[in-house]
């Protein structure tokens, strides 16, 4: 680093020298003060900045939003058609869709997303791969010995990748894998359950069902995160004490481990809402982009943030201010889940340092 | 004890037997061991295990769409694979061949303008927040608004972007990509630089205050040469993600069909080309050679991702090292 002084690196007599002399430790000069009082400020100043950033992106789309707040009011909520030719707005099927499949995905995403902390947390793997080895005796070998934790580490990184792969990327894989997959099957199923209010459209390209199900893979690998933080934070004496009480493993898991983790995983459960709820590419790509207000699994329907893609680079002025008041909508709903998310998160924290 | 009688051979004798016939007897008899059996067929036993056997495969089971993808993209982009793909322009609808080399250049533009925002930002940001007294009110609020930022939409982040450069400067641009972006970065690096700095030993800190280095010397000469690793793991993080984003560039970038350079001249007050805007646009199309592209385009991006994710854990693995 070129801001070091030479002073700082003492190797030679000559630095040794300048180490006798004094020259190294000395009270700041008027001129460092001046500069330490600087970068002070203009640290403050930044971090003070991304408070200033969120107030800023409530403001702007706020400003942006109120000539449609003022034109077409709280009846915009709950309109359910949208036609710029009749300049009427409504985006309650988006606000549905946006709900339903979010919940849907989450629903899923948490059963999996838990499950797979679970057994990351309880080191089901590296216990297999010991026992592998221990069959051919080289269970403590230099380089077999560290194969446990070694695979315990990928399989935790492997999930993480999960969501390192971009969103637009999922959607190409639903639309010309997933869709062509799934379709005969629920096809099936609506002609024999057709009664059903879930499966009562055939699926003919898009909707909520493929939807939903890339949707609940992208949310995965934050609730695996942050329940296996909460569930590797649990004190290893209240496992013991189930044990010794005779409990097995899963009445342990059960009864011990995920009701102490519990504030934890909810927090993430939370967040992952958050980020479902806020997701646009995949559901572009694969919600139908129809303004319908259904329950059924197979029928496309529309959500927010896929109403913003598909319309903001083709909408005309009358549309625009119409668009920042639903963007103004989606982001009072993934602010306050974002909140209650983060505050759980930090109670959680607080709590377990407590104990 | 000397002065006790010594034991007579036949006593002793009777003693040893008595000690035996007692040994003999089995102290357990009257203790059921088929109840403390851990046997598989009892119900709550064999509920474990089934358990333990679901979740396994569950979690395997989660992995399958990860591999899935990227067989896929092994699939269908590398047949497309070549070196065309690098150096040409997108092709026009029914037109056959072209490449994507104006989105690699955008996408790198555009990232690298959201990363020259951010760091400093960002580690500045996180020194505050790693020195900050522990009851501060600013470093609390700074950190919850990182964390609510790191769940935000990026899709509004394009809108924000979209009102406040776009229709201010008038035009779509890379500029305003690169800020909506950023956007999306900050918490990130933020919250990344704000660890790895508050890792670093108190006692270094302290030799350096007890050496009479101001806090600015501190920072700069001790936290942030010691943190390094640390933080690069954040800013590669940060860069993988706002690579792979395509919502926020939707409409502050939009899409162009020709280079950066345009004229000899580079122009960042244009539409420019990204490619995770080039894969939406070519799916949604009914071409197949705009497919086959979307594809290719997918497997560059993925590798772009991927790579400059696993540069990133091994800067944390050199941390961890030390």
């Amino acid at each position: 680093m070129s801001s070091v002084p030479e002073t700082s690196r003492i190797q030679g007599p000559e630095e040794v020298k300048a180490w006798h002399a004094g020259q190294i430790w000395q009270p700041p000069s008027k001129m460092q003060l001046v500069i330490d009082s600087a970068f002070r400020g203009l640290c403050i100043a930044f971090a003070a900045l991304t408070v200033v950033l969120i107030v800023l992106l409530v403001v702007e789309i706020g400003a942006k939003a109120i000539p449609a707040f003022r034109e077409h009011g709280l009846s915009f909520i709950w309109g359910r058609t949208w036609d710029p030719n009749r300049d009427v707005f409504g985006i309650l099927p988006e606000i549905w869709g946006t709900l339903y499949t979010s919940l849907l995905a989450l629903f899923f995403g948490s059963l999996f997303g838990v499950a797979a902390a679970v057994f990351l947390s309880e080191g089901y793997m590296s216990e297999g791969i010991f026992k592998i080895l221990k069959m051919f005796g080289v269970q403590f070998h230099p380089f077999w010995g560290k194969l446990p934790e070694r695979c315990e580490l990928l399989l935790k990184n492997l999930i993480e990748l999960l969501a390192a792969v971009p969103s637009v990327v999922y959607g190409l894989w639903g639309l010309f894998v997933v869709i062509p997959l799934i379709r005969p099957w629920c096809n099936w199923i609506h002609e024999q359950f057709a009664w059903f209010p879930l499966f009562s459209t055939d699926l003919s390209g898009p909707g909520i069902l493929p939807a939903v199900f890339v949707l609940s893979i992208m949310i995965l690998p934050t609730i695996t995160a942050i329940s296996r933080d909460a569930l590797i934070s649990v004190p290893p004496k209240l496992r013991m004490a189930a044990y010794g009480l005779g409990a097995t493993r899963w009445e342990t898991i059960l009864g011990v481990l995920l009701p102490t983790a519990s504030r934890g995983i909810f927090g993430g459960i939370v967040l992952a809402f958050g980020r479902a709820l806020g997701e646009t590419m995949a559901l572009a790509m694969l919600v139908g982009n129809a303004n319908r207000l259904t329950v059924s699994l197979f029928s496309p329907a529309n959500t927010l943030a896929a109403l913003l893609a598909n319309s903001f680079p083709e909408a005309g002025a009358r549309e625009i201010p119409v668009l920042m008041y639903a963007a103004l909508v989606l982001l009072a709903i993934t602010l306050v889940v974002n909140m209650f998310g983060a505050l759980v998160l930090e109670r959680a924290a607080s709590k377990s340092e407590a104990k | 004890m000397s002065d006790q009688r010594p034991v007579q051979p036949k006593e002793s004798e009777a003693l040893l037997h008595r000690a035996e016939a007692e040994a003999e007897r089995d102290p357990f008899a009257g203790v059921d061991f088929s109840a403390l059996e851990h046997s598989i067929y009892r119900p709550r036993t064999a509920f474990s295990v089934i358990l333990s056997w679901v979740v396994t495969a569950m979690t395997l089971l989660a992995l399958v769409p990860l591999f899935a993808v990227l067989l896929m993209l092994i699939w269908r982009g590398g047949q497309k694979l070549s070196l065309a793909l690098f150096t040409q322009l997108p092709p026009a609808p029914l037109e056959q061949g072209g490449g994507f080399g104006n989105a690699i250049v955008g996408t790198l533009i555009m990232v690298g303008l959201a990363t020259l925002i951010t760091v400093p930002l960002g580690v500045l940001t996180g020194v505050y927040l790693a020195q900050a007294p522990g009851g501060s009110k600013l470093a609390a609020a700074v950190r919850f608004s990182a964390k609510v930022l790191t769940g935000f939409p990026s899709i509004l982040a394009g809108v924000f972007a979209y009102g406040a450069i776009v229709l201010v400067t008038g035009g779509y641009s890379a500029i305003a990509g690169g800020i909506a972006l950023s956007i999306l970065m900050l918490p990130t690096i933020i919250l990344t630089s704000e660890s790895a700095i508050g890792m670093v030993p108190a006692k270094m800190k302290e030799a350096s205050i007890g050496l009479g280095a101001t806090t600015t010397q501190t920072a700069w000469m001790v936290l942030l040469p010691t943190a390094m690793p640390g933080i690069l793991t954040g800013v590669m993080l940060a860069v993988a993600r706002a690579a792979g984003e395509t919502a926020p560039l939707l409409f502050t970038a939009l899409f162009s069909n020709y280079w950066i350079m345009s004229g000899g001249r580079f122009n960042l007050m244009q539409p420019t080309a990204s490619l995770a805007v080039l894969i939406y646009n070519f799916s949604g199309m009914p071409f197949k050679n705009q497919v086959e592209l979307a594809w290719a385009a997918a497997l560059v991006l993925v590798a772009l991702v991927l790579i400059t994710n696993l540069i990133g854990q091994s800067f944390s693995r050199q941390q961890n090292l030390q």
